[in-house]
């Protein structure tokens, strides 16, 4: 059944997804600092309200408002004891804007903790994960996205805990690092990530934030060629400037869709946006694919 | 003074182990702890920073090589500190306020520390008074900032206008980093610097330090 929605969804690609969440909160009154998914509780009516505009501007899958709700990261916010309840909200929410015009493939974000520095142990972190995996399948996500991750053990242990909740899996990472901006911080190439990710269980490969959309394009070609699985890609529209204090993204929804056409080129399956996106991207994503 | 060049060698390995035991031998055997560090470990910091620079070290890399420094370092410092040696220079480091990621600011503090200098790490969410206090207590001391959120990274921002308003900015020196962050944003919140990453990092400080030296 699982394998039938991926079907079912990629008859037509690339399957239109969403852009930034967070940003669109604060626009919604969330102040710095503070817990974005902490609002699928306080303020679900803000959150569901950001999840509809992208319904309504043409994305065919939306995510959640959960990228940073598992219990390592909520810890950090006193907010370690809400982890299912935040996560189950989120779903809830997502699914409410969504009706039956989107699937909803549910935000799991990294920890923030090295594994190498040895501060957690992997057991810890997959529990944690499959922790968030459990409760947002429970609330009834169609799929996990596993996203911004720099560190393929972490990614890997994330895969895991999604995979022990039952859910399709989308696996991505962020190449930002090296001479050529095609490495995570970690120092992984994508084809390591593909092989890596496609052993581990990960239904979809992708990458996500990191870098502006131009970049993408030969990221997003390197992936394709080095799996079989579907291609996920959602990129920043470019680098932040300083405006009146503060930052903005100069790109405009017009450019970032121009380079479209090379991602459907490299036959990419999905297509969103990360940082600096907001559903006049989404719109601007579908009218250029004319639909 | 002998040969110890296994010291190079297993810090540019990452083998904390060895580093440890090639230092203690050759304290052992009398060698002058700040040779040690000139002609072994500061070189071997570099190559790292050199391998880093040529896409053949990453995180990992990095992150190993200074904990083999340190672990030579924590043998030497209380010698240095006794022989009146001074730190290469001080450095508070903090993620600013409102924002709680520390992976790359601890990298930039486990390499600073690793090239010598004294490092207070004030954790994250680090309120501007905070860093202001900590950089009062001694002259010529760099702030250094990161901020992985496009919302926060403003908030540096504050932190060089207290800094002024202190009377404090000629005398310490500011640099900033993070994943948002350009040269161009550096430029224009009024930091001394801007670096990409936790090498160029340390040859931020170093070039910061040098300017206290010309302009004292």
């Amino acid at each position: 059944m699982s394998v039938s929605l991926l079907e079912q969804l990629l008859r037509q690609t690339p399957v239109i997804t969403d852009g930034a969440w967070a940003t669109q909160l604060q626009v919604r009154g969330l102040p710095i600092g503070v817990c974005p998914d902490e609002w699928n509780l306080s303020h679900p009516e803000a959150v569901e309200a950001v999840a509809r505009e992208y319904v309504e501007a043409g994305s065919q899958v939306i995510l959640t408002n959960t990228f940073g709700a598992n219990r390592i990261t909520l810890a950090r916010q006193g907010l370690a004891d809400r982890a299912v309840e935040i996560n189950q909200a989120g779903v809830a929410i997502s699914r409410r804007a969504a009706q039956d015009r989107a699937k909803v493939f549910a935000s799991i974000g990294p920890t923030g903790v090295l594994l190498m520095t040895g501060e957690k142990n992997p057991d810890e972190l997959e529990a944690t994960f499959a922790e968030q995996a459990r409760a947002l399948a429970q609330a009834g996500a169609d799929a996990v996205v596993i996203e911004t991750m720099s560190d393929l053990g972490e990614a890997m242990l994330a895969i895991r805990g999604a995979k022990s909740a039952g859910l399709i899996t989308v696996a991505c990472m962020s190449f930002d690092s090296g001479k050529n901006r095609d490495r995570t911080m970690m120092g992984t190439t994508p084809e390591q990530a593909a092989e890596a990710l496609s052993d581990a269980g990960a239904d979809v490969i992708g990458a996500n934030c990191g870098q502006g959309i131009e970049g993408y394009i030969t990221i997003a070609r390197r992936l394709r060629a080095a799996t079989d699985r579907p291609v996920w890609i959602k990129p920043n529209a470019g680098l932040p400037q300083i405006v009146d204090g503060k930052a903005v993204y100069a790109m405009t929804p017009q450019e970032f869709v121009s380079y479209i056409p090379q991602f459907v080129e490299a036959g990419v399956a999905f297509i969103g946006g990360c940082c600096g996106t907001s559903p006049a991207f989404i719109a601007a994503i579908r009218e250029r694919l004319g639909r | 003074m002998s040969d110890y060049s296994q010291l190079y060698d297993a810090i540019v390995n990452g083998d904390h182990r060895l580093a440890a035991e090639v230092t203690k031998s050759a304290l052992e055997a009398n060698t002058d702890p700040s040779e040690l560090i000139a002609k072994y470990m500061i070189p071997a910091m570099n190559e790292v920073g050199n391998r880093f620079a040529c896409n053949e070290y990453f995180v990992p890399e990095l992150l190993i090589a200074a904990r083999a420094m340190k672990a030579s370092l924590e043998l030497l410092t209380p010698l240095l500190a006794a022989g009146g040696v001074q730190r290469v220079g001080r450095v508070v480091i903090g993620t600013v306020k409102g924002d709680l990621h520390d992976i790359g600011k601890n990298l930039v503090a486990s390499m600073l520390e690793g090239a010598g200098f004294e490092v207070i790490d004030l954790g994250v969410d680090v309120p501007p008074d905070k860093f202001v206090d900590t950089a009062r207590e001694k002259e010529g001391t760099i702030v250094a900032m990161s901020a992985l959120l496009t919302t926060t990274m403003v908030n540096m921002k504050a932190v060089v206008d207290r800094l002024q308003s202190a009377g404090l900015r000629d005398k310490v020196r500011v640099m900033v980093g993070g994943a948002p962050l350009t040269p161009q944003f550096a430029e224009q919140i009024g930091a001394d610097g801007y670096s990409e990453n936790a090498t160029e990092a340390v040859a931020l400080a170093r070039r910061l330090v040098s300017e206290f030296a010309t302009t004292a």
